[in-house]
């Protein structure tokens, strides 16, 4: 049981990885790296379950705050970053 | 009966997620991917630790798990209304304001 949804997430997993290599813009890329640390946590949750460990999930949850922090730093840093009005527009789409 | 309920939650969970990583792939533009990430981040995650939980029964486990997905409830819509606000903000015009415009 636990296992469809296991390989239901990584798939999703390897889904956000090729966007986030492909992402024609940056929030594409910051986008998919986010749903990746979701999806992280939520894998950790299911594998605590699978392998009947639950210690996994105090690791779920340090990797929840972590994602979050790390993603709005990242954010700031490119929202503050001047850019080229057309380029950017043109750019992101 | 805990069985077929927890089974059915992690499934839909697990078609939520999936939709969620197609339409992360398979959307035009950023906006539309936004919506589909962050949409789907929400109710999957909910769904597929609410059936972990379902399984877990009363223990400190389960106590864990809620805590997750309320901290997944908070940061996951925050993390997108900045990413929206931040690609606004740079310049990235939504496809329907360009529509209004012609």
């Amino acid at each position: 049981m636990y296992t469809v949804a296991c390989i239901a997430i990584l798939i999703t997993m390897i889904l956000a990885i090729i966007r986030a290599l492909a992402g024609p813009s940056v929030y594409d890329r910051v986008l998919a790296v986010n749903m990746f640390g979701t999806k992280t946590v939520l894998l950790l949750s299911v594998v605590a379950f699978l392998y009947g460990r639950p210690d996994f999930l105090d690791l779920a949850l340090a990797y929840a705050l972590i994602n979050f922090i790390s993603v709005l730093a990242v954010l700031q840093f490119f929202e503050n970053k001047p850019t080229d009005g057309d380029r950017a527009s043109e750019e992101i789409r | 009966m805990t069985d077929l309920l927890s089974w059915l939650l992690l499934l839909t969970g697990s078609g939520f997620v999936l939709t969620g990583g197609i339409g992360l792939l398979r959307m035009p533009t950023l906006y539309a991917r936004l919506h589909a990430a962050s949409l789907t981040d929400t109710l999957g995650t909910l769904l597929i630790l609410l059936g972990i939980i379902v399984q877990a029964g009363f223990t400190l486990a389960a106590i864990k798990l809620i805590a997750i997905a309320l901290f997944l409830l908070l940061t996951g819509p925050t993390a997108s209304y900045a990413l929206a606000n931040a690609a606004l903000l740079s310049g990235a015009v939504p496809k329907a304001r360009l529509l209004d415009d012609l």
